[in-house]
């Protein structure tokens, strides 16, 4: 008898770390980084096959981008890794000078983000990471919704030939998309389609799981919902967006940051100024997080489905008004 | 390239040095303190110093200077136009939009600039992630990188200087521009530097201290570093701010204000007198 077997969850900093042993391969040109965090970035499998083009810059993350800037210069692929709390977070400005006007291509990994880092409390909690990454020009910004996708999205990283922040999660999550499924960055994903939508959500991160959870229970009450998978954030798919704008009427945008400068605020300068509809954003309200499993720190902060079902009526209102 | 004798070299940075201050007169902002003291370091590199090409600036095995105090550029510019990577009218268009010269420098804009610097602090970790990856690709290049005194304060640079140590990168030559005076006033008042031979040598460098505005020294150092095969070199230069001009020289007042157009009537005549001392070629 055949069964359908529930693929187990994992972790995007896996699904990276077994990407970049993929382009470790293909391209000997591309060298790894980190600040003292070999394993919990899931780089120690690359560092013990290419001990050669692995660098430990110890607990120094202003050199270990300026580093990284250099070798870039001279003709590598750097990959850094640390927790997004400190890379971008410590070093945004060597960033912005060295790696991003030089328009240098280097991989910057934040890992831990979110509430992922639950335990540690509000210090190790990266919740501001996208806004900022996502204001300085020549950078690309994806966050990976999976295991499958974040190892893609490092393959397809390190070809771009720019800066590419990518954002990852600690906590093993739930497999949305395949192994075969496409992913190309800067496109959207529409893991859900429906004919005559009444609300678009689009997210962008592992919180996608609970995306399709909500999708599925507003389905059973009557409200049809598309949902995107939006992993970059910058450049943003902006033709897609619109297009769901134009379809569904109404837009909630869902992640795991600050709803300021993050995926939301990225949707909502882009629909106002082309297609103006009652939009929601699903994100942390302006609060540091604090010591808590992963699960409940989403829930305190209405990340759940029912969190996002509550905004996906209250933008719905607002649209038959 | 061509290489100049050290007599040479004192004619080439006295025209620098009058280059510095007709271009941060003609846009009337710049640094002419920091500017002034580093010419003689920099044209030693240009003219003597530096395996370079100014007709092949991208040239892969060329030696790379990493400037960190990129506030200096405008001695990098006319020692870069003096030895042929660009035109000397470009030179007039320091700061002014639209110019390939950015007050401070832009990799991409001009050729002969490696990197794009001033933001203090990160130019040496720049230089070591350059030299690492030469040696991975044995390549046979040097890579020399000029710090000022001032972003030793920043720990972006120590941490650099720790890493140096740790992949003993001997292709790799610092110049300090040990001038003394930064910004906000003396560098021993607004965050005690000294004993910085000492610290370098700590931190497991090799270290060497010269006059800065001597050729003969800082060529002799430079061999000497590239004969070191242990780590890296860091070559103190005792360095004069403003040097060459009589009422700039050590006066952190000059780190960045431009002069008036009488004070650099009278900043160039003084430089115009020195040329006239070394005599005909």
């Amino acid at each position: 008898m055949k069964r359908k077997v529930m693929e187990e969850n994992k972790s995007t900093r896996e699904g990276f770390g077994e990407g970049l042993i993929e382009v470790g391969e293909k391209n000997p040109d591309v060298v790894v980084l980190t600040a003292d965090l070999r394993d919990s970035t899931k780089v120690s499998k690359f560092a013990k096959k290419f001990p050669n083009r692995f660098f430990d810059a110890g607990v120094a993350e202003q050199s270990l981008v300026t580093i990284a800037s250099g070798m870039a210069n001279y003709g590598k692929i750097p990959v850094v890794t640390s927790f997004a709390v400190f890379v971008p977070g410590r070093c945004l400005e060597q960033i912005r000078t060295t790696i991003a006007i030089n328009n240098f291509p280097v991989i910057i990994v934040g890992s831990h983000t979110g509430f992922s880092a639950g335990l540690d409390g509000a210090t190790h909690q990266a919740l501001e990471d996208i806004a900022t990454m996502r204001t300085i020009p020549n950078m690309t910004v994806v966050t990976p919704c999976d295991f499958y996708e974040a190892k893609k999205a490092i393959v397809e990283a390190v070809s771009l030939g720019g800066p590419v922040y990518l954002r990852l999660e600690r906590d093993a999550t739930p497999i949305i998309t395949k192994e075969d499924s496409k992913f190309k960055i800067g496109k959207i994903d529409t893991l859900k389609d429906v004919k005559d939508p009444q609300v678009a959500l689009i997210a962008t991160g592992p919180i996608l799981s609970e995306v399709l959870t909500a999708a599925s229970r507003l389905e059973k009450n009557g409200i049809s919902s598309l949902v995107l998978n939006c992993h970059t954030i910058k450049p943003l798919d902006t033709q897609a967006i619109i297009h769901a704008a134009k379809i569904a009427g109404a837009v909630v945008t869902i992640e795991v940051h600050q709803k300021a400068g993050g995926l939301g605020s990225a949707v909502t300068e882009l629909l106002s100024q082309n297609f103006p509809i009652p939009v929601g954003i699903v994100g942390v309200r302006d609060l540091f997080g604090e010591s808590g499993k992963p699960d409940e720190l989403l829930k305190k902060h209405g990340l759940t489905a029912e969190g996002i079902i509550k905004k996906v009526k209250e933008v719905i209102t607002r649209k038959n008004n | 390239m061509k290489y100049l004798s050290t007599q040479g070299l004192k004619r080439e940075a006295n025209k620098v040095r009058q280059d510095v201050i007709k271009m941060i007169t003609s846009v009337g902002s710049g640094h002419p303190g920091g500017s002034l003291g580093i010419v003689d370091v920099m044209v030693a590199l240009y003219f003597r110093i530096m395996n370079h090409n100014p007709d092949k600036p991208n040239w892969k095995d060329r030696d790379r200077l990493i400037l960190s105090s990129g506030h200096t550029c405008p001695a990098q510019y006319a020692a870069l136009a003096h030895a042929g990577y660009f035109v000397s009218t470009k030179l007039s268009k320091l700061r002014k939009l639209g110019s390939p010269l950015q007050g401070h420098p832009e990799k991409g804009k001009l050729p002969g600039i490696e990197t794009t610097s001033g933001p203090l602090g990160c130019g040496l970790a720049q230089a070591v992630g350059i030299a690492l990856a030469a040696r991975m690709d044995d390549a046979r290049f040097r890579i020399f990188c000029i710090t000022s005194d001032g972003e030793h304060d920043s720990g972006n640079h120590w941490e650099a200087v720790m890493a140096a140590n740790k992949y003993k990168l001997s292709n790799l030559t610092l110049f300090v521009d040990r001038n003394r005076i930064q910004i906000d006033g003396p560098t021993e008042e607004v965050m005690p530097l000294d004993p910085l031979v000492e610290k370098y040598k700590a931190f497991g460098w090799h270290v060497l201290e010269i006059d800065g505005h001597n050729f003969e020294e800082i060529i002799k150092a430079s061999d000497e570093a590239r004969a070191c095969y242990q780590g890296p070199t860091a070559i103190i230069a005792k360095i004069v701010p403003g040097k060459g001009v009589s009422f700039m020289e050590g006066d952190f007042r000059w780190h960045g204000k431009a002069p008036s157009p009488e004070e650099a009537k009278q900043a160039l005549k003084e430089l115009v007198d020195e040329e006239k001392s070394y005599g005909r070629k």
